[in-house]
């Protein structure tokens, strides 16, 4: 359903991507590793479509990518470096508003998605008296809520502890098992089965 | 199911309400700044009326420039740090009904304002009431072009550091006609006469920035994103 072909991109005189390609079928993991700087973070914006590579293609159900932008993107859920959460607003008014310009949501699904991701008791405040753990809960509880079939996550587990990890793992090991496909770059290693991963090394930048 | 383009632009509208009553100082800025200038002037120049209704169009409008200038630098800029543009981006819906709906949003929020206060400041400059139907008028729909205009300029200084110079750059030139029609529109009700015809070229003006500026500022910030 995802392919990537031969992505070459160049972020000034550093070329970046050298050529990576992969497939991302449904129910596998496709997980990125390499040192920093490797190219992982670049990777997965090239594939959302926030980086456009010099060389190369995205292409999604059999098509590019870029010519179905909107169709994509409607299937894709990005979770970057920073969780995208207003600080002024609570949890559940930030997955409203965001989760909202995608698909109708209803209170419940929201309370629900919090829920799971261990972010209920701070629901309702707002999300700069948050630390960054209980930011990143609240954040992937708006992945869930994206009902995508495409995740592309860039350090998932960055600020959580040792439950929150398990807590990636999980969510991983849940889209997997509804058919999803997951792009993801992580530093630690996901309790996944074998077979559910697709190990990718990106190589020094 | 999908959200509608309309609906998304709607809570788009509605978060940035919701925020600004929030956290009102990014509001209260440009506004304060509009007043300043705009009641100084006065002191600096003559006690002369006569004099000060003259030079009145030219202090309202330079004024609600750089009012404007100063406000356009947080459109999107908050959004780009926190990665809710990026959101915007890969959320499906169609970026330009959402930047637009911020664009509008930003002139609720800022330039209505100070079209609204606008009185306040001319009447220091010895504008009389008759006139300022027209003052509000002309600085109202002047200022929702100067937003439209400034979404573009917003967008492409995005990824830029000291944005907010070059957003002065790219926008002063695009913001002249209206300044020209906008402060020509506000001399004309204060003498009196008939200010229909700079209206109508800054509605022109608005009309075009409402047909073509949010499409070019989502196509700025797809730039300005990476």
């Amino acid at each position: 359903m995802l392919t990537v072909q031969g992505l070459h991109l160049w972020r000034g005189d550093r070329h970046v991507l050298r050529g990576v390609s992969f497939d991302g079928v449904p129910g596998k993991c496709v997980l990125l590793t390499g040192k920093n700087g490797a190219g992982k973070t670049t990777l997965i914006r090239a594939i959302a479509g926030l980086l456009d590579p010099e060389e190369g293609q995205v292409s999604w159900r059999g098509a590019p990518a870029r010519s179905r932008r909107d169709e994509f993107h409607a299937e894709l859920a990005y979770l970057g470096h920073e969780p995208p959460l207003k600080g002024d607003l609570s949890a559940l008014e930030n997955l409203g508003y965001s989760v909202g310009i995608r698909r109708h949501v209803m209170p419940a699904e929201i309370h629900a998605a919090l829920a799971r991701t261990g972010a209920t008791s701070f629901a309702d405040r707002p999300t700069r008296m948050l630390s960054a753990g209980q930011k990143r809960r609240v954040a992937l509880a708006g992945v869930l809520l994206a009902n995508a079939v495409l995740w592309l996550l860039d350090e998932p587990s960055t600020n959580l502890d040792a439950d929150g990890q398990q807590l990636v793992s999980d969510l991983i090991g849940e889209q997997l098992s509804r058919g999803g496909i997951v792009v993801a770059a992580v530093h630690h290693s996901l309790a996944l089965l074998a077979e559910q991963l697709l190990p990718l090394e990106l190589g020094p930048a | 199911m999908k959200t509608t383009p309309l609906v998304a632009a709607r809570l788009v509208a509605m978060r940035d309400l919701r925020l600004a009553f929030r956290k009102p100082s990014q509001i209260i800025q440009p506004l304060m700044f509009f007043m300043i200038v705009a009641t100084l002037f006065p002191l600096t120049l003559t006690p002369e009326m006569s004099r000060l209704r003259d030079a009145a169009p030219g202090v309202l409008w330079i004024g609600a420039l750089l009012s404007s200038l100063l406000a356009l630098e947080f459109l999107f800029r908050d959004d780009a740090v926190d990665g809710t543009l990026e959101q915007f981006a890969l959320s499906g819906q169609s970026l330009t009904w959402m930047l637009f709906a911020k664009t509008c949003t930003h002139w609720l929020l800022t330039g209505l304002p100070l079209a609204l206060s606008a009185p306040i400041a001319a009447a220091a400059l010895g504008v009389s009431a008759e006139a300022m139907p027209g003052v509000v008028a002309s600085l109202a729909l002047g200022s929702f072009a100067m937003s439209l205009v400034g979404a573009i300029g917003a967008g492409l200084t995005l990824g830029a550091r000291r944005g907010g110079v070059l957003l002065s750059l790219l926008t002063l030139p695009l913001a002249v006609p209206i300044l020209i029609f906008g402060a020509r529109a506000t001399q004309l009700a204060i003498t009196g006469d008939d200010i229909a015809p700079p209206m109508y070229f800054l509605g022109a003006i608005a009309v075009l920035g409402v047909t073509l500026a949010p499409l070019a500022s989502a196509a700025a910030v797809r730039i300005g994103l990476e």
